[in-house]
């Protein structure tokens, strides 16, 4: 009996029929891993998918050193749900709470605290992965370490991940002490994030559809977890308050013309007027810090029915202040608009595989599917390439094979691994096929 | 109050869903599943998420007495829920094997089980509740799952009459029905979506029966019409159907 299922992911492109099954492995064909479908593209697509969501315990916790075990399919929403009335909080997070520890192993997720805490996968200590062989790995540092690492990051090319031990952090309260300072243009945008470096957390929302004297202007926010004696008298009451797990079901698919360059201008504009100028302190709970676009479920369907993708791209320090200037001219010479633009510092990051953090800037564009969109997107890709950078797996959908390995200098080496790994390339995605990450 | 919640056939969906509900309201568990194997990674997540005492005992319905397991646990529990069952192949009356597993699965090892909680509790003067899951299977016997489908009728037929035994020593019992569920027994089956009910909702169903002592329900309120429609065919009719 065959059934099969529309499928997308994040991004609503591509939509694809897919079989679904949960785990444990049903069919012997090739298949991918998938969680909660929060990669952007056809990272977790393949005519047959491996439903990771009934891998959902908790298996252990050690409360005098934080580490936590979990089966693939738990979701960080769930972990902190769980964990934040403990005083633990999770060590790295994405800007979305419903994705699974599996998927952020695989996808390496990285969040604001990147430059101090490094991406997911250095705080994880081992998982364990069904191999295409069929055998159960044990992968540490120091057990299977080739495939360890191989993994991070790895797409879920080299089998499912079916548990995880990672290490929580703790936390006196739930609330972050935040530091919110505008910038008038580019250069105080790349200097605040370079300078604020100290701060745990820290991020800069763009106006990527500002010109002249205010080209490049933002909002930095900066963030530090707070301690219980800077919390007023009413949030100390309930210090260790958890999220609200109710959400705003967003209502309908927009029409695809809803976000444009006048509409995001204007957005734009008022958001960054609405933050005065210089500095503002305040205290704000963890999930408008964190999470801003969980609260609206499915927002996703602004972009309409054609879907959205991200372009996040890394330029390496040295020359980043030219490649993002460079990037920021082309969006608007083309005439093109993205409505979340972020901008954020990575720390150092040794080079791994298909690892994407590196030591630099990171910009994440987002763009609706338009006619011309590839066309400008490989424009883009010849000033990521020039300035050295590279982008991230988790938010591609169009990438060519040669882009990767040109800007990834271990991809030759992790297509090299992966066929010894799986020969018969058991496991495979749209994307790796795309990428030609198998014989 | 804390009561101890026996859930037998642990391992589930429907039974997954609904540990977790009764952990949530504090109570603590006491799960049975055919290895401690499977039955781990359930018990530790229901310890870490809901900070309840949860246990595990091994069951296999085709190998274990009911007297095993009851003096295996650490007491009588407050709150039974039966939820094994096996579909097993639909056309096996060339199988002997299977056919025997399909009837004492369904019905005759949950029946000696249930006697025997019984019978402790009345000796015990305790009060309790067990639920059976049943089937609408049972309702009327198809051609396509009619060992099922009898073992289940049987199964109902007797939670009713222990229903009626169960009242005069403070023992209710609850016949549940669930209807088509999403779950790892259908994984793969095209099923009728406004007839599916999810593993949540049966067990969402289940608690709200037992706080307000029901005494059967079909989870979605839509089969109980269905059955009632396909109980009144006229046999000469229904023995044509490919149902």
């Amino acid at each position: 009996m065959k059934s099969t299922t529309r499928v997308s992911n994040w991004g609503n492109y591509p939509v694809i029929q897919a079989e679904f099954k949960p785990w444990p492995l049903q069919v012997n064909k090739p298949q991918i891993a998938r969680g909660m479908g929060r990669c952007y593209g056809d990272s977790a697509l393949s005519e047959s998918i491996v439903d990771t969501r009934s891998l959902n315990h908790f298996l252990d916790f050690d409360s005098s050193s934080g580490l936590l075990t979990v089966q693939a399919g738990v979701t960080f929403d769930e972990i902190l749900q769980v964990f934040v009335p403990k005083g633990w909080f999770l060590p790295v997070t994405p800007g979305t709470r419903f994705v699974t520890a599996g998927g952020a192993l695989a996808s390496d997720v990285h969040g604001k605290n990147h430059h101090q805490d490094g991406s997911f996968s250095d705080h994880v200590l081992w998982f364990d992965l069904h191999t295409a062989s069929g055998q159960k790995l044990r992968c540490s540092r120091s057990e299977n370490q080739d495939i360890f690492f191989l993994s991070l990051g790895g797409m879920g090319l080299t089998g499912i991940i079916l548990s995880l031990a990672f290490y929580l952090k703790p936390i006196e309260t739930a609330y972050i002490r935040q530091h919110t300072i505008r910038c008038e243009n580019l250069d105080e945008t790349m200097e605040g994030l370079e300078s604020y470096g100290n701060w745990t957390n820290s991020v800069a929302w763009l106006d990527c559809m500002a010109g002249g004297k205010a080209f490049g202007r933002s909002i930095l926010m900066l963030g530090e977890s707070a301690k219980l004696h800077e919390l007023p008298a009413k949030q100390a009451e309930n210090p260790l308050k958890i999220h609200s797990t109710k959400g705003i079901p967003f209502p309908i698919d927009m029409p695809s013309f809803t976000l444009n360059r006048f509409t995001v201008q204007a957005f734009n504009q008022v958001y960054f007027n609405k933050h005065p100028k210089g500095s503002q302190d305040s205290l704000v709970h963890y999930e408008p810090f964190y999470y801003p676009l969980d609260k609206v479920l499915g927002w996703n369907r602004i972009y309409g029915k054609r879907g959205f993708t991200q372009y996040q791209l890394v330029i390496p320090h040295q020359d980043a202040r030219k490649g993002l200037q460079e990037v920021l001219e082309l969006l608007a010479k083309r005439r093109m608009s993205s409505f979340l633009t972020v901008l954020k510092i990575f720390g150092e990051q040794p080079e791994n595989y298909l690892r994407f953090p590196k030591a630099g800037f990171t910009l994440t564009l987002d763009f609706g599917i338009s006619t011309g969109l590839w066309t400008f997107l490989d424009e883009l890709d010849r000033i990521v390439e020039h300035y050295g950078g590279r982008l991230y797996l988790t938010k591609d959908v169009r990438m060519s094979a040669a882009f990767l390995r040109r800007t990834y200098p271990m991809a030759q080496a992790f297509i090299d691994k992966i066929k010894e790994l799986d020969p018969e390339g058991a496991f495979r995605s749209l994307q790796s096929e795309r990428l030609a990450l198998h014989p | 109050m804390k009561k101890n919640v026996l859930i037998v056939g642990a391992t589930s969906d429907v039974a997954q869903a609904l540990a977790r509900l009764r952990a949530e309201n504090g109570h603590n568990l006491w799960l049975t599943g055919r290895s401690l194997e499977n039955l781990e990674p359930i018990l530790s997540d229901l310890r870490i998420r809901y900070e309840v005492e949860a246990l595990g005992f091994i069951y296999n319905a085709e190998l274990t007495s009911p007297e095993h397991l009851l003096s295996n646990l650490p007491g009588l529990p407050d709150e039974v829920h039966v939820a094994i069952g096996y579909l097993g192949n639909p056309n096996c009356i060339d199988d002997a094997v299977e056919g025997s597993r399909i009837l004492t699965v369904n019905f005759s090892a949950v029946v000696y089980l249930m006697n025997a909680l019984m019978h402790s509790f009345i000796q015990a003067k305790k009060q309790a509740v067990m639920v059976g899951i049943s089937s609408v299977a049972g309702d009327r016997g198809r051609k396509s799952n009619f060992l099922y489908g009898a073992a289940k009728a049987g199964f109902s037929t007797y939670l009713d009459g222990l229903r009626n035994f169960g009242y005069a020593h403070g023992i209710h019992i609850v016949t549940v029905k669930p209807g088509f569920i999403r779950s790892k027994m259908t994984a793969g089956l095209p099923l009728p979506g406004p007839l599916t009910a999810t593993p949540q909702q049966v067990a969402n169903a289940i608690v709200k029966a037992v706080k307000k002592r029901k005494g059967r329900i079909y989870v979605l309120p839509i089969w109980q019409l269905i059955m009632l429609v396909i109980r009144t065919i006229p046999d000469f009719i229904f023995k044509k159907l490919n149902l």
